[in-house]
């Protein structure tokens, strides 16, 4: 996948298109990679050929690239900061329930 | 050293080598030195034009393999290849080099290809040659690829490795069905190997101390091991290959060394390498002028889908304005 914001995918014969694919039911569709095609029609048909030769996926999503929205790089530290130092978020954090069955 | 290499390292520059450390990845929206950007355009093009240029030797083959399932296999993996090509690319453009221009520098001539693909294939053994030692050797080479540092190679690599011992494995099967048959089908597999040999061999690229990138790719940890140790690798694995096989590959100097616990192996054509890689191969003007033909040629069905895609936006916006 393009670095979103990149030159890349800009001014080519086809625009660039992100697939994903859901690899059987039940299942999220999961980035598999990108193609390039025309339209959104052929870039469903590009991405059967290319990323399910053989049988990877029951369902397939395009997305052209250039709109995805990513979160800002830059500010990753702070952005995320929010999800630090809040271990009680996780039930390993609570041990005075260890050996009680069924908690 | 300049100054500016020798002042202290940047924010930048410490997150990155940190990346380096830690065996964990480089993303494409990371910052990454220069040269580490323009190495890895470099070697991840050249490998998607590889592969790109690699569907021609057995391309050739298609029409004429001796039945229709081997049509079919053949034809399975020559379009495997052009995916390969395809998923290198993309890795590539992550980098900021569009496709566009990455197939220019290809048509042009400006780009290097991998030498194995300017040798011709005579034989319908070669078809076997090729899967066994030359998807082979790739193999050995691409595996530790995988761990490349920059995320998007590693993982088109991962997809690509999955791919490649299907390849390798009709190769063999189709030398081994050969070695199994007449005395002329198996003189016909033996003379193929001989071809393949050293060429296959010579995929690893120059001897360690003629290989002046290797070191820092190294360093970046886009390489794993060095050309000498991956060839060494992969002489290992085929000389047990060929004698399940019943051929004798073409070295006479090639025995098993006790101390080492190695295969050693004779010397290789360098000269022979750098000739091919100048251009002066059996088929580098083929090569180039088949897959011009077919750009070209197929220059109208690209201009035909793009009318078409913009046609049917135009007339979707007509429809959302009658509607608004
Ligand atoms: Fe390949
Ligand atoms: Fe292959």
């Amino acid at each position: 996948m393009a670095a979103p914001g990149s030159e890349a995918g800009k001014h080519e014969t086809w625009p660039l298109w992100e697939v994903f694919i859901r690899s059987s039911r039940g299942l999220s569709h999961v980035h598999a990679g990108s193609l390039h095609a025309p339209d959104a029609v052929m870039a469903v048909r590009n991405a059967r050929d290319l990323y399910t030769r053989r049988g990877e996926g029951v369902s397939i999503w395009v997305v052209p690239s250039e709109q995805i929205t990513t979160s800002d790089v830059d500010a990753r530290g702070g952005f995320f900061e929010s999800a630090e130092g809040k271990e009680f978020r996780h039930a390993t954090y609570y041990t005075a329930s260890e050996e009680v069955p069924h908690l | 050293m300049t100054t500016a290499e020798a002042s202290a390292p940047t924010p930048e520059e410490l997150e990155f080598q940190r990346l380096i450390d830690e065996d964990s990845r480089v993303e494409p929206t990371d910052w990454m030195p220069d040269a580490y950007r323009k190495t890895l355009v470099r070697q991840i093009s050249q490998h998607a034009h590889s592969e790109i240029i690699g569907m021609q030797p057995e391309g050739n083959w298609i029409t004429r393999a001796p039945s229709l399932k081997r049509k079919a296999i053949l034809m399975a993996k020559v379009q495997d290849e052009a995916g390969h090509g395809l998923y290198l690319y993309s890795a590539a453009q992550t980098l900021g080099t569009t496709r566009d221009t990455m197939y220019e520098q290809l048509l042009s001539g400006a780009a290097k290809y991998s030498s194995i693909f300017n040798y011709t294939t005579p034989t319908w053994a070669d078809m076997g040659s090729i899967g066994w030692l030359v998807d082979g050797a790739a193999i050995c080479n691409q595996v530790p690829l995988c761990r490349a540092s920059y995320g998007p190679y590693g993982r088109a690599m991962v997809r690509i490795c999955k791919e490649e011992s299907f390849h390798q494995r009709q190769g063999f099967e189709i030398l081994l069905t050969l070695m199994r048959g007449s005395d002329e089908q198996r003189r016909m597999a033996q003379e193929s190997v001989n071809r393949w040999y050293a060429p296959a061999l010579m995929m690893f690229g120059p001897p360690d101390g003629e290989s002046p990138n290797s070191q820092r790719s190294m360093a970046w940890k886009i390489k794993r091991f060095s050309n000498d140790d991956l060839r060494q690798r992969f002489v290992d694995m085929i000389v047990p290959q060929a004698e399940v096989l019943g051929v004798t590959l073409p070295d006479p100097d090639l025995k098993w060394n006790e101390e080492r616990g190695h295969y050693d192996f004779g010397e290789l054509d360098w000269d022979e390498f750098s000739e091919v890689l100048a251009g002066r191969g059996q088929a580098n003007t083929i090569r180039l002028a088949n897959r011009r033909e077919a750009h070209e040629e197929g220059a109208w069905v690209r201009e035909a889908a793009r009318a078409y895609a913009a046609r049917v936006d135009a007339d979707c916006s007509a429809l959302l304005e009658k509607v608004a």
